[in-house]
């Protein structure tokens, strides 16, 4: 770990105004994510902003019948929170499906979007990783790739992004809200809130140089069976191999986003239009262009009949 | 004392205290967080300087240059320990590994360079600022590739003859009416305990204490000892709690030799933990293992030919995995063939893990009985006691001492309900599951050796243990205290026992399952030794008297065993020591797993739903504590079939996920319903004590169970462990 030095802010706007004054600075929420990859030297920051104090922490009706969860909001809360429970069915389970519950004591609602992958050569700062140092280069691509992307990924990157929270929020369409230094406010759908890799793996979402996240904002709810399936070899506490979290209505219609799969929580809308049709033709659509690895392909079968799985229990 | 003939009657067969399931004696201390671990000695060094070891960031080459500029100038830092300024440095007489790479680096994270400073953290950010410059070499990681040149392993303490002939295999197998040959494979896999390899480093001139976390005191002080080239009776050594070992804290690991290397160069005592990371790529690992097994038999299902082939690597010099142990043993057959070879690779050492050998061989011998049964069209439990054996099938005439295998696997038939499984696989389904049923045997060899203790009477009737025997967690502690008391006729709460100081009388250690049977058995002859002076001090004949509450009887004349202390502590030392008895019986453990489990028919996803163990080992010292052990190993043996598995990366030449979120072993979640069985054995061969071990026991044959379980449910047979969902889809 590197010296830093550290600063309790109060306000958002106090957050976002602190971030511009100090070069190399980052926020700091839960610290579930950051604080291991900085005792790693992954990250690096000069300086942290501990944004706990900033309030953020409510979930709050909007105007037009959704939610807004703040920044701050744990994961825990949010997953307990009694209308999530109730018409936001498919993101209390994705976050209840993550982690340990000591964890999501500590881990926030905008630290999970932001938490970066856990590519095992990610973490071992002696393998080369386009991700951590651009240029080095990808020891995943050639070496142990069984948990990494199928799709969406580059020739530099083919890393996942490891939320299970956001694949909740993917089939949800929320809406990410962000205040600048300058004050500026503004609304990244989540479908627009991460980049893929291409030759930039370093650049993770679409988010400016030093936006904080204020809320993220749920759409008034859309009814339907919400189920979220996340596979893994192990019972609980590991990331998923895939996970898919399905919004299903009576008509045969859904809303799908798979995990595991892609540097983001993977959605193609345009697919949806073939879910009345089953598993293997939206899935077939879904996962078009997909560029596994020897040691991931099983993924492409394992999407398919996690749908499949998933379709079928919202049937009955 | 020594243990040359069958044990007869004893003051250990009144079982008062010994036998019943008693709860661990230091339960209050770990269950308050007051029982000390290494890194934890805060009253005794005061003013400790923090080290932290940098690893090789290669697998194999040269250090070129280390730039300690930045990291000399960093703030806090004492002192930089490299080759350079480390002195000579031997290997031990156990692990082959040198603790500090330069100029060659054996293996990726093989120490560089320890860093000593003020804080951790700052010792941490220092080692950071190492430039270290290497010479890459290339290196050989892969088993597969390396198989052909692997060589017998030279026969050693610890290591089987490379070859064994019975009859003539090639012929019988060849005419065999059914048979299989097939190749199984299991991956390398970390010990994976909670506590890390810890070390407080202090020393007093020439002197060193250590702080420490290891399973083998009297090891531990012999290899610091020639690693540092200092005598060993100049080092002390203290473990008196470790938070889980299964073998991988043997003796001597780079903890103690950097910290060691560290305090001397600091001119301080120097605290030392091994980050995770390092546990995986620079201590040791159960090493993978490739096992070609066949297995021929007469259409009845008499075995006739049964042969086990297995490579293994390691660094040169290093152990071989003797897969083939309980090959030998466990199976009647009159042609029979074992054979180890041993490649040398450039991957960090492999050693002893939870049953070395005995598990990974059983992972394949079980799975290759269970496809044999099948062939013959037979009930896999059935098979297995077709081919029971009362005798060493490789020496006629030598008896087991005890062996009930038929019985566990009765038993463990008839009480998990094997009569419902379907011998068809892929058949019973619930809802969304497959559901299938495995059984697997066990075996592990009882060995049983040399073992030291003191006991101490006092004026108020207090009896004090003092050995150097460790406590892993397995309850030594608890099971040392009950065989002082029934021997001297106390209570329990009246026994004190201090482990884990190598100032102690020479135990055996905690290691090969060893521990149990081989530290009470010291503590029995030291306690014999103390009722001689207790009955000589107050005039008793110690041929007639009887020690129980608190005191010593002959006839109607009584007294408190207080009184023979009243001037003065007695106290009494003997070590117990071992003819030849292993050698006239083959003295071991059997056990029989039975397990259920679901597999989701779409996913494949693979969970354990049952569990039964039932175990014959020996004289059971307290059922609770056994318990506990086998359910550990139980759980540890699903992680082997279902998850664990440190990967190669085979260009860098490294175990990949080297921390305990890429490395996988169950959670709550893994395990369901586990029950153990552990039928009554009384073994006087062993020692007055009667017992065996039991701990490793537990894990030897889990994994084929669960593997053959999924065959049950789902009809694909996977060879290759870990069993994963990746590996089903892909048999789809
Ligand atoms: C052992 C382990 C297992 C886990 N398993 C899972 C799992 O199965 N599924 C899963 O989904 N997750 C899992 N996680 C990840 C966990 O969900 C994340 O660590 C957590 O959600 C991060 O939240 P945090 O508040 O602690 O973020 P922090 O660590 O505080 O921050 C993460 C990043 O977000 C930035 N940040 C935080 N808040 C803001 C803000 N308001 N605006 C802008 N930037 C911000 C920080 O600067 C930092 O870069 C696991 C983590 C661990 C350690
Ligand atoms: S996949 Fe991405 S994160 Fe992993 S090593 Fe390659 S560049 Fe780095």
């Amino acid at each position: 770990m590197k010296s830093f030095t550290y600063q309790r802010v109060t306000t958002p706007a106090e957050a976002a105004a602190a971030i511009a004054d100090k070069p190399g600075a980052k926020f700091l929420a839960g610290g579930t994510n950051l604080l291991d990859l900085m005792k790693l030297q992954i990250e690096t920051p000069a300086h942290l902003i501990d944004i706990g104090r900033i309030g953020l922490d409510k979930i709050e009706p909007t105007a037009n019948g959704g939610l807004r969860i703040g920044a701050l909001v744990s994961n825990t809360d949010l997953a307990a929170d009694p209308k999530i429970r109730k018409d936001y069915g498919v993101l209390s389970r994705a976050l209840l499906a993550g982690a340990s519950g000591q964890l999501r004591n500590k881990a926030t609602t905008a630290g999970n979007l932001l938490q970066r992958t856990r590519c095992p050569y990610f973490y071992d700062t002696n393998q080369p990783c386009n991700k951590r140092v651009p240029g080095s280069g990808c020891a995943a691509i050639a070496g142990f790739s069984k948990q990494l992307a199928v799709i969406g990924s580059s020739d530099a990157c083919i890393a996942t992004h490891p939320s299970d929270m956001a694949v909740g929020m993917m089939a949800l369409d929320a809406v990410v809200e962000t205040i600048n230094p300058a004050g500026k406010t503004r609304q990244i759908p989540i479908s627009q809130l991460y980049r893929l890799p291409g030759k930039t793996p370093h650049l993770e979402t679409n988010l400016e140089k030093n936006e904080l996240i204020t809320s993220v904002v749920l759409p008034a709810p859309v009814g339907g069976t919400h189920i979220y399936h996340k596979v893994r070899d192990r019972a609980s506490y590991a990331f998923a191999l895939v996970s898919v979290a399905a919004i299903l209505f009576k008509d045969g219609s859904g809303k799908i986003a798979i995990g595991g799969v892609a540097p983001r929580p993977w959605r193609v809308p345009g697919a949806e239009k073939l879910i009345p049709s089953g598993a293997k033709a939206f899935a077939a659509k879904l996962m078009e262009g997909a560029r596994p690895t020897q040691d991931n392909k099983y993924k492409l079968a394992l999407v398919e009949r996690t749908i499949e799985l998933v379709l079928k229990e919202g049937k009955s | 004392m020594k243990f040359d003939k069958p044990a007869g009657q004893n003051p250990i067969d009144q079982l008062k205290v010994v036998g019943k399931p008693t709860d661990r004696i230091e339960g209050p201390l770990k269950t308050t967080g007051t029982a000390k671990y290494a890194y934890e000695y805060n009253e005794q060094v005061t003013n400790p300087a923090y080290g932290y070891i940098l690893g090789a960031a290669i697998a194999r080459g040269t250090i070129t240059r280390i730039d300690q500029t930045a990291a000399k100038a960093a703030p806090g830092v004492l002192a930089i320990v490299t080759a350079a300024n480390a002195g000579p440095l031997q290997t031990g007489k156990f692990y082959v590994s040198r603790f500090l790479a330069g100029p060659q680096v054996d293996h990726y994270h093989q120490a560089v360079a320890i860093v000593v400073a003020e804080t951790f953290e700052q010792a941490r950010s220092a080692a950071a600022l190492l430039k270290v410059e290497y010479k890459k070499q290339a290196g050989d990681y892969d088993l597969e590739a390396s198989k052909g040149s692997a060589q017998p392993p030279n026969p050693g303490p610890y290591t089987p003859p490379g070859e064994t002939l019975i009859g003539d295999f090639e012929g019988a197998f060849k005419a065999a009416e059914v048979k299989i040959d097939q190749t199984y494979s299991t991956p390398d896999q970390a010990h994976a305990m909670m506590e890390p390899h810890a070390t407080i480093a202090k020393w007093d001139g020439d002197k060193l204490t250590c702080w420490c976390t290891i399973q083998q005191l009297n090891w531990g002080i012999r290899d610091l000892g020639v690693i540092l080239g200092i005598p060993k009776e100049n080092v002390r050594l203290i473990s008196a709690y470790i938070g889980g070992g299964f073998g991988g804290k043997g003796t001597v690991l780079s903890d103690l030799v950097a910290a060691s290397l560290a305090a001397r160069a600091a001119g301080r005592p120097v605290k030392l933990t091994l980050q995770r990371p390092l546990m995986f790529n620079n201590t040791i690992h159960r090493p993978k293992t490739i096992q070609r097994i066949r297995i021929g038999a007469k259409q009845d299902g008499t075995i006739t030919a049964i042969g086990h082939e297995s490579w293994s690597g390691n660094l040169p010099g290093g152990m071989t995995e003797s897969t083939i142990a309980s090959t030998r043993l466990l199976y009647a057959g009159a042609n029979r063939l074992t054979r180890l070879r041993l490649a040398v690779l450039h991957l960090v050492e492999g050693s002893a893990m939870r049953a070395p050998g005995e598990a990974s061989g059983m992972m394949a011998l079980e799975i290759a009985m269970d496809e044999m049964a099948e062939k013959l069209q037979m009930d896999p439990v059935d098979f297995r006691i077709k081919n029971d054996t009362q005798e060493d099938p490789e020496k006629p005439g030598r008896k087991f001492s005890t062996r009930k295998l038929v019985e566990c696997l009765r038993e463990g038939a008839d009480k998990f309900g094997w009569e419902r499984r379907n011998a068809k696989p892929g058949i019973i389904r619930e809802g969304d599951w497959l559901i299938g049923m495995g059984v697997a045997a066990a075996m592990r060899g009882a060995p049983i050796t040399k073992s030291a203790a003191r006991v101490r009477l006092d004026s108020s009737g207090k009896i004090t243990v003092e050995t150097d025997m460790t406590d892993i967690g397995t309850g030594s502690y608890t099971i040392i205290a009950q065989t002082a008391a029934e021997m001297m006729g106390v209570g329990i709460d009246q026994v004190q026992v201090k482990l884990g100081d190598s100032s102690f009388p020479e135990s055996s250690g905690s290691g090969g399952q060893w521990g149990a049977a081989s530290s009470t058995s010291g503590v029995y002859a030291a306690c014999m030794k103390l009722r001689e002076a207790v009955a000589g001090k107050l005039g008793f004949d110690v041929e007639k008297a009887q020690f129980s509450d608190g005191r010593i009887t002959v006839g109607d004349r009584s007294a408190a065993l207080a009184d023979a202390a009243k001037n003065g502590e007695l106290v009494a030392e003997d070590t117990m020591t071992y003819g030849e008895l292993s050698k006239e019986y083959a003295q071991d453990t059997f056990g029989a797993h039975f397990v259920e489990v679901g597999v989701n028919a779409f996913t494949y996803e693979i969970r354990v739903r049952r569990m039964l163990a039932v175990c014959h080992a020996g004289r059971i010292l307290n059922p609770k504590a056994a318990r506990s052990q086998v359910i550990g190993a139980m759980t540890m043996g699903v992680g082997a079939a279902l998850m664990e598995e440190m990967v190669v990366d085979k260009k860098v030449g490294f175990f990949v996920n080297h921390d305990l979120a890429g490395y996988e072993v169950p959670v709550h979640a893994d395990i369901p319903h586990q029950e153990v069985i552990l039928l009554e054995d009384i073994d006087p061969t062993m020692s007055p004590m009667k017992a065996k071990g039991i701990g490793e026991l537990g894990i030897v044959g889990v994994a084929a169970a669960v593997a053959n379980a999924v065959y049950n449910a789902t009809g694909i047979r996977v060879r290759d462990y870990p069993v994963t969902l990746d590996k089903l889809l892909r048999a789809v």
